[in-house]
Parts: structure tokens; C-alpha cells; sequence
């Protein structure tokens, strides 16, 4: 690109800083109430840490969570190494019979309402008779997420260039050895970042969860909302600002990975 | 090209799990759906029929097949709640939708204006509250929308209002808050668009005497289509089987289709008739989705 469309106006500074402030704004509200030590919303009753207090006493909330980072560690896990070969077999398998349905099944969770996929993949639980719990969620969000990971690294591969590969196997390499001494490394953080939006994404759903969990094993997500149901609490926001925290750290460190990616050349996962 | 085709058989052995995997977990239950909503309601665990035992037989097999009815289709077809649910869904997400193109629209473009660096740090921050948690994001939303809220106390206090306004439940809550949520949705595509654009054809425009607003018209808005469809299309089609925003900002007495489908599972317990549902839901947005796919290919054709 020569010259940008224009040096942006103060028309175009002043909707990009409404905009931005339209998504922060609410959060920072959030963040901020979580630490205010009246019970009403109105009333500022100074600053305060006793919603975090009472969060940590809270059992069920926190054995949710526990729930909850299993399930996304195991489902991310499974999630990148699946969306890993899914990116690999669309990138550079040429094509082949079935591809079409291949990428349109990878694709379609992207965008498909989460009631079509969680009430699914229930019936399709109740069907083999597989008991609901942990196991079951952590699969629904594995197949969920491993599509997203699957856009990630297959973007990373499309963007590489492939004299690499053919070089190393022209010097005698195997293709496995190429992949594994060529390849790899050079889209391992765009495979990191995957892993942590599985992470994310597995960490931040509650309808298909909804669906595919059993009673006795609710995710984060599910006890907020039945909580939310019920009417705003300050342990809420104070639970809800942990998850930013965290959320946000998670995506500081993906981002560094994946400018550490950028910054050795091509250009990398729209992330 | 030897080294190439080397490569080609090994991909194509590595995405056998992935490719088995959505299989059994992605068509698959769609099987099992549109099974179940050819089956009949009923009182028991699982609670429809009939149920398929693998073992038994052909000719079990063929006397279940037998049972199947469309009657629950038939219910979708002449009940006016699922009527009306399909059809507030469509005007829902499309008048989302709308408002979020023209929202949208200008941030991304500013985001395309600035220069490369600047434009990076934007996209970060677009992207951040993307990954935040949705309902965490809606949340938020409640605290500043309820009765004794923070827009209640700040209008309350510069004497806008003289009593508290009920903001929450009510379908502008809702707009507001798919809006918010989807923000990124819209503004990612566009941006990718308008970014690529080619900035002399605005000088050529403007040398020829063009004013800037109607350069943007007749060349930055026609340029910008395939971003505009991708956009719309991403947020149309979740937001149409939206569930929670609703739920949790709009009022009680207008459902969408997800609600609905939700109601008739957890509530009703009639899994046939809110797999039915799912059946239409899915048709429907199959439409929007073959729209979508045609895009891309389109760009990928473009380069």
C-alpha cells in the first residue's frame, strides 16, 4: 500500500474512540463495582475487597470453576491437537475427495446458533446412553473448539512459505522430518494461540454446556447465569472481574506469541 | 513441484482424526435430530419414540422407521408461538444487524485510516473483549441497566429524569446488548476490507474532481461489499439463535426461536418438538450460510 486512504480526521479519531469506549466502558463499570463495599449498586460505600471474600467461601462457585478449568485444559488440549492435523490435512493436502464436506463441517460451528450444536450433541449422548458429567462437556467442547483452532493454524500455513518444506525435502529431508524440523517451529505460536482460544472459548461457554452436562457438574459459566437470573450480586462482579483478569493475561501472552510469530516474517492468524 | 506432492499424502493421512472426529460428533447428531423430531413425545427416559435398538434387527429397525411422523412439524407449521418465534428472530437479528453496520461501519473505517502500527494496537483492542466472556459482557450490561443502576442514578442525578426509568427487559436492552456483544463480529471483516483497499483510486476519484463523500459512496462503499456481506452474515446468523441476551435483557413476552427451542427442552421436556425446531432453525439459516460460503470462495478466487 503506497499512500493510506488519507490521514484519518477528527470525524474518523472521534467514532473510533466512541467505539472503543462502547465495548470498555461496561467492563471497567464491572470491575470497578467489584470492589465497592456497599451491597446496593447506587450507593459507593468505598473501596473493598469483602465480594472477593465471600466468592472464596462460596463452594459451589468454586467447584464450578474447578470444573471449569478442566474442562478446558483437557478439551483445549484435544481441541489443538485435532484442529492442528485438521489445519494441515486443508492446507496442504491438496484436494481430495470429501474435502468440501471436510471444511464446511469445520466451519459451521463458527457461526451455527450454540442451542443447534449443544441440543445435538445431547441427543446424540443420550442416544449411546453416555453418562453426562465432565466427560461429556469436555467433548462437545473439544469438537466446538477445534474448529476455531483449525482458522488459526490453517491461516498461519497458508501464509508460510512452502519453498521451505520443498528445500529441506530437496536436501533429503522425509516429509516428517521436514514438518516436524521446518514446519513446526515456524507455526508453533499461531498452535499456542489456538490453544489458549480453546482455552477461552471452552472457559466462557454456557449453552452447550448446558446441554451436554450432567446435574451435580455445573461449569463457571452455568452457575453465573442461574445466579444472574436471580438478580444482580456483588459477588458477581467480583467473580466476573477474576475472569477478565484472567482472560485478559491469557490474551496478552497469545498476542506476544503471535507477534513473535509476525515479527519473523508473513503475515500470521488475525489475532 | 516433486516436493509438493511428497508432502501431499501425509496431510492428507493427518486430517483422517479430525475428519473422523466431526463426523461422529458434528453430522452425526444431526442424524440423531432429525431423528427425534420425527418421533413421538412421550413419558419416559429417553422421553420419545420410538427408540432404535441397534441390535435388534432389521425389521425392528424397519417397525421403528414406520412410527415416524411429522406431526411435530406439522405443530410448527400452524402454532403461533413458533410462528412468531421464527419470526422474531428474523427481524431481531436483522434490525441487529442493521444497526450494527451503521455503527460498525465508521469505527472500521477509522481503524483503516490509521497508520500501521496504530492499526494493530486498534485491532488488539477490538479483539480483546471478543474473548471476554460473553456473559460476563451482558452482565456488565445488567448493573448499568437495572432499576437502582447506574444509568438510573447518573440520569437521577442530573436531574434528566425525576423518577427511575425501567431500561432493563425491555427490547432496546436487547438490541443493546447483541449490539455490544457482536460489535467485534462486524467490525473485524469490515476493517479487513477496508484495510486492503487501494488508496490511489481515491486520489484518481478526487483528481477528477470527485467529492470525498461521494468517492466513499461510488468507491469505497462498492469496494467494501464483501466485507459488508461477511460481516452481516457472521452476526446475523448467531444472533437469530441468540438465547441468552434475550433472556437475560429483553422482556419475557416476545421469545426467539432459541428461547423457544431452550423452553420446549429444559422447561417442556418435549425433546421431539425442540428438535423439530432446531430441524426449521437450520434449513432457515442454511440459506444465509451457503450465502456466506459463496463469498469467500469468491475472495478466495479474488486473491
Amino acid at each position: 500500500m503506497a499512500r493510506s486512504l488519507h490521514k484519518p480526521s477528527a470525524v474518523n479519531i472521534a467514532a473510533l474512540a466512541l467505539g472503543l469506549a462502547f465495548l470498555y466502558l461496561p467492563i471497567v463499570i464491572l470491575v470497578i463495582y467489584s470492589f465497592n463495599a456497599s451491597r446496593l449498586v447506587t450507593v459507593w460505600g468505598g473501596w473493598s475487597l469483602q465480594w472477593y471474600r465471600e466468592l472464596f467461601n462460596d463452594g459451589a462457585m468454586l467447584s464450578a470453576a474447578w470444573m471449569s478449568l478442566r474442562v478446558g485444559v483437557v478439551a483445549a488440549s484435544a481441541a489443538t491437537v485435532l484442529g492442528t492435523l485438521a489445519a494441515i490435512g486443508l492446507a496442504r493436502g491438496g484436494f481430495f475427495r470429501g474435502r468440501t464436506l471436510f471444511s464446511g463441517m469445520l466451519y459451521a460451528p463458527l457461526v451455527m446458533p450454540e442451542v443447534i450444536t449443544g441440543l445435538s450433541l445431547l441427543l446424540l449422548f443420550v442416544a449411546i446412553d453416555a453418562g453426562r458429567g465432565f466427560w461429556t462437556v469436555t467433548l462437545a467442547h473439544t469438537t466446538l473448539t477445534m474448529c476455531f483452532v483449525t482458522v488459526v493454524v490453517q491461516a498461519r500455513l497458508n501464509g508460510l512459505d512452502r519453498s521451505l518444506e520443498e528445500a529441506a525435502m530437496d536436501l533429503g529431508c522425509s516429509p516428517a522430518r521436514a514438518f516436524a524440523s521446518v514446519t513446526l517451529p515456524l507455526i508453533w505460536p499461531s498452535i499456542a494461540a489456538g490453544w489458549m482460544l480453546a482455552f477461552t472459548l471452552s472457559l466462557d461457554d454456557l449453552v452447550i454446556a448446558s446441554f451436554t452436562t450432567g446435574p451435580g457438574s455445573s461449569t463457571l459459566p452455568i452457575r453465573i447465569y442461574s445466579e444472574v437470573r436471580l438478580g444482580v450480586k456483588p459477588e458477581i462482579n467480583a467473580v466476573c472481574t477474576l475472569i477478565v483478569a484472567f482472560v485478559a493475561t491469557v490474551i496478552v501472552v497469545a498476542s506476544l506469541a503471535s507477534k513473535l510469530s509476525n515479527d519473523r516474517g508473513e503475515n500470521a492468524a488475525p489475532l | 513441484m516433486n516436493g509438493r506432492r511428497i508432502f501431499t499424502r501425509p496431510a492428507r493421512i493427518a486430517a483422517v482424526a479430525p475428519y473422523l472426529w466431526m463426523v461422529l460428533f458434528f453430522l452425526v447428531p444431526f442424524g440423531f435430530v432429525l431423528k427425534i423430531s420425527l418421533s413421538e413425545t412421550v413419558i419416559a427416559q429417553p422421553p420419545y419414540l420410538p427408540t432404535f435398538d441397534i441390535f435388534a434387527g432389521w425389521e425392528a429397525l424397519r417397525a421403528a422407521l414406520a412410527k415416524f411422523s411429522t406431526d411435530n412439524f406439522y405443530l410448527l407449521a400452524t402454532d403461533d408461538i413458533y410462528i412468531f418465534s421464527y419470526l422474531r428472530s428474523v427481524t431481531v437479528a436483522l434490525t441487529a444487524t442493521a444497526i450494527l453496520l451503521v455503527i460498525g461501519y465508521p469505527v472500521a473505517y477509522a481503524m483503516a485510516k490509521l497508520p500501521r502500527r496504530w492499526q494493530a494496537i486498534a485491532m488488539m483492542l477490538v479483539v480483546v473483549p471478543f474473548w471476554t466472556s460473553f456473559l460476563i459482557r451482558i452482565y456488565a450490561w445488567i448493573n448499568i441497566l437495572q432499576h437502582d443502576g447506574l444509568l438510573n442514578s447518573v440520569l437521577l442525578a442530573l436531574n434528566i429524569i425525576d423518577k427511575p426509568m425501567p431500561w432493563l427487559s425491555t427490547d432496546s436492552a436487547m438490541y443493546l446488548g447483541m449490539v455490544y456483544s457482536y460489535f467485534p463480529f462486524m467490525i473485524l471483516p469490515l476493517f479487513a476490507t477496508l484495510a486492503k483497499m487501494d488508496g490511489t483510486l481515491l486520489e484518481a476519484a478526487s483528481d477528477l474532481g470527485c467529492s470525498r463523500l461521494k468517492a466513499f459512496w461510488f468507491i469505497t462503499v462498492p469496494l467494501s461489499l464483501p466485507g459488508i456481506g461477511a460481516g452481516a452474515l457472521l452476526c446475523f446468523i448467531p444472533i437469530a439463535g441468540e438465547f441468552v441476551i434475550p433472556d437475560l435483557l429483553a422482556g419475557s413476552d416476545n421469545m426467539m426461536i432459541g428461547q423457544t427451542l431452550w423452553l420446549e427442552f429444559f422447561t417442556n421436556r418435549d425433546w421431539p418438538v425442540a428438535s423439530a425446531i432446531a430441524v426449521v432453525m437450520l434449513a432457515l439459516l442454511l440459506v444465509p450460510l451457503l450465502v456466506y460460503e459463496h463469498i469467500q470462495r469468491k475472495q478466495l478466487e479474488h486473491g
